[in-house]
């Protein structure tokens, strides 16, 4: 070691090393993205392909000349996917509205404000990033049940009828899934916030709410990652909508795509077409939103 | 208009009276609205709505499953009956035990296949100077992004005989009782792999330059950087990852319902805690469903979680020095 050291290197500049150890770093990185990506796209590519072709040539992409559009044909007709789709969007829908509201408030309060018990309310939202909500999944049934939004009975059931009361209770577990992580990641965006412009628009008269409504555009970057963050996991979620919602009317995409694919599992069209319906609005969602996810994920460490 | 710095600073409730030309009141006696108005109601407007809906919907049901725990299903207070029979009694250790076992070996799959090739691609996408790996970053990701149940379904069928892949050719793992656990733990860690290599990345992209250059200048190779300088610094978070993991683990439930059913099949070799605990609550063919039994091990999973998060916060994140840059 310390002969080595007394010979010191010239410092190298970042691009000009040997390119070959590059071409191993592509090689492998290409290798792992086939890896990720090939079961997705084998399942796109054959659910357009006909039935014969999933079997005999796997490996070969459906062509203008060569495809098949009866899976999804199938699926379109035996099952309610619209209605699947709808239910899905209104609940995702208003589950991130009302975590990022919800968040963005409480994160801006806890610090903005130094009050008693600040520290102690962090940590209790702070507490349920640990915890997994589907450990009282028993008392939330029970919770629902006796709020009559299961079967759109009592006072709130009857408002929201039966055929959206059960998307009501899967939104507000949800929310309540999505709010300690927002409440996190909002605060540590809203820390960032210069004291000086709140004080500002203080001196120019603005009330506290006014403050609220002129920090918030300035946090987008993070109340864009909170939403993307609600997004996934309520969308791809299977157990609340199995415990919650399981009536026909009432299913969400991916109870939907489950039962459907129990249903029609020697379908391998209709099946591999559900599953590319059901992964699509992800999928796109993901690619138009993939950095502001991934800086969520690292907290802003990716620029 | 100069403000009065020394007695806001502390007393938030004078926000709004800074302004105030009377806010001179604040050094003199109050009347009733001004004392009301102390009280920073926006404070709470701003938090209550957060606070009722978690409270109400997460942290009263988690409350209310342990509780539900200490009762039998007619409303009778037990005591830790419930636990007794979870862990003693035949129709429910077993099961139990069973599951338990299943997941410790779900969880060290992901411990030990997925954080090394996690590790692996979060350094192969911070080497210096290779062109598109914001591209690799992005689609490396996408399996994490869906839903567990398309992940189940797309690897049931590829894993299929039935379709009879020129490259998988294998002979059902997914109806094998040797094979069945070890093939869902790798299509978990095939799907979640990106968690870890996008905290590794974010790590390793926030190791100043300077730092790796040092050590290359005192002569170091990559491998000793890697052991030396890159090692130390990613500790803590692969603590934080493999926390992360633990929990996830010792909750998950899709995937194994998705592919092998509630019943965890084939004869109960992939049952994990979350597959038990639907069953238990839910009942199925043998076992009538019960709400005590359910919280009772909805309980056990919050035990067991909560021990984990101990053996976190107290045997690793306190010995674990974590660098600050």
């Amino acid at each position: 070691m310390s002969a080595v050291a007394n010979t010191p290197l010239p410092p190298r500049a970042p691009r000009a090393r040997f390119q070959g150890s590059h071409l191993a770093v592509h090689g492998i990185l290409i290798a792992y993205t086939l890896i990720a990506l090939v079961p997705v796209l084998l399942v796109i590519a054959n659910s357009l392909k006909p039935a014969g072709d999933i079997f005999t040539s796997p490996f070969s992409l459906p062509t203008p000349h060569h495809h098949d559009f009866s899976g999804y044909n199938t699926v379109w007709t035996q099952s309610h996917f619209t209605t699947y789709f709808t239910n899905s969007l209104i609940v995702t829908l208003a589950s991130v509205f009302l975590v990022v509201l919800l968040s963005a408030m409480t994160a801006y309060a806890l610090a903005e404000y130094d009050f008693l018990g600040n520290t102690f309310l962090a940590l209790f939202f702070a507490l349920g990033i640990m915890i997994p909500i589907r450990l009282g999944t028993v008392s939330i049934l029970k919770l629902t049940k006796s709020l009559g939004l299961l079967d759109g009975t009592g006072v709130l059931g009857t408002v929201f009828t039966d055929r959206y009361a059960p998307l009501v209770a899967l939104t507000l577990v949800y929310t309540a899934m999505g709010i300690p992580l927002g409440v996190f990641m909002l605060s540590q965006f809203m820390r960032q916030v210069p004291k000086d412009l709140k004080n500002a628009a203080r001196v120019d008269g603005a009330g506290e709410y006014r403050v609220f409504r002129i920090v918030l555009p300035l946090v987008r970057p993070g109340l864009a990652a909170v939403a993307v963050f609600t997004i996934i996991p309520v969308w791809n979620d299977l157990l609340f909508p199995l415990i919650l919602a399981p009536g026909e009317k009432t299913k969400t995409v991916t109870l939907g795509a489950q039962q459907f694919l129990g249903q029609f599992t020697s379908d391998w069209n209709s099946v591999l077409a559900a599953l590319t319906m059901a992964m699509l609005p992800i999928l796109a969602l993901y690619i138009i939103f993939s950095r502001q996810f991934l800086a969520g994920l690292t907290r802003g460490a990716i620029d | 208009m100069t403000l009065p710095e020394t007695t806001i600073e502390r007393d938030l409730s004078m926000e709004s009276d800074r302004l105030d030309p009377s806010g001179s009141a604040a050094y003199g006696r109050r009347t009733f609205r001004q004392r009301m108005r102390r009280i920073p109601w926006h404070v709470a407007v701003f938090i209550l709505p957060a606070f009722v809906v978690y409270t109400t919907f997460m942290v009263y049901p988690l409350l209310d499953s342990l509780r539900l725990s200490l009762f039998d299903d007619a409303g009778k207070f037990v005591g830790l009956d419930n636990f007794h029979t979870l862990f003693f009694d035949e129709t429910f250790s077993k099961p139990f035990w069973g599951a338990l076992e299943h997941n410790v070996v779900f969880f060290a799959f992901h411990s030990l296949v997925q954080n090394p090739i996690a590790l692996l691609l979060a350094l192969l996408l911070t080497v210096q100077g290779v062109r598109g790996q914001n591209v690799y970053r992005t689609l490396i990701f996408v399996p994490t992004v869906l839903s567990v149940v398309i992940i189940g379904f797309i690897w049931s069928r590829i894993l299929s005989p039935l379709w009879d892949l020129p490259l998988v050719h294998t002979s059902a793992p997914l109806g094998s009782e040797t094979w069945s656990l070890p093939s869902l733990s790798l299509i978990s860690v095939w799907q979640w792999v990106g968690i870890p290599m996008i905290f590794f990345y974010a790590v390793l992209i926030a190791i100043p330059h300077d730092v790796i250059e040092a050590a290359r200048i005192d002569g170091a190779g990559s491998w000793r950087i890697f052991r030396s300088v890159t090692l130390p610094l990613i500790l803590p978070m692969l603590g934080i990852i493999t926390i992360v993991t633990f929990i996830a683990n010792f909750n998950a439930f899709d995937l194994i319902y998705t592919v092998q059913g509630a019943l965890a099949g084939p004869n109960f070799h992939t049952d994990i805690l979350g597959t038990y605990f639907y069953r238990t609550f839910f009942g199925f063919q043998l076992q009538p469903g019960s709400d005590a039994m359910g919280a009772t091990v909805a309980s056990a999973m919050f035990l067991i979680i909560l021990l984990g998060v101990l053996v976190y916060m107290f045997g690793w994140a306190r010995r674990v020095r974590t660098y600050e840059f």
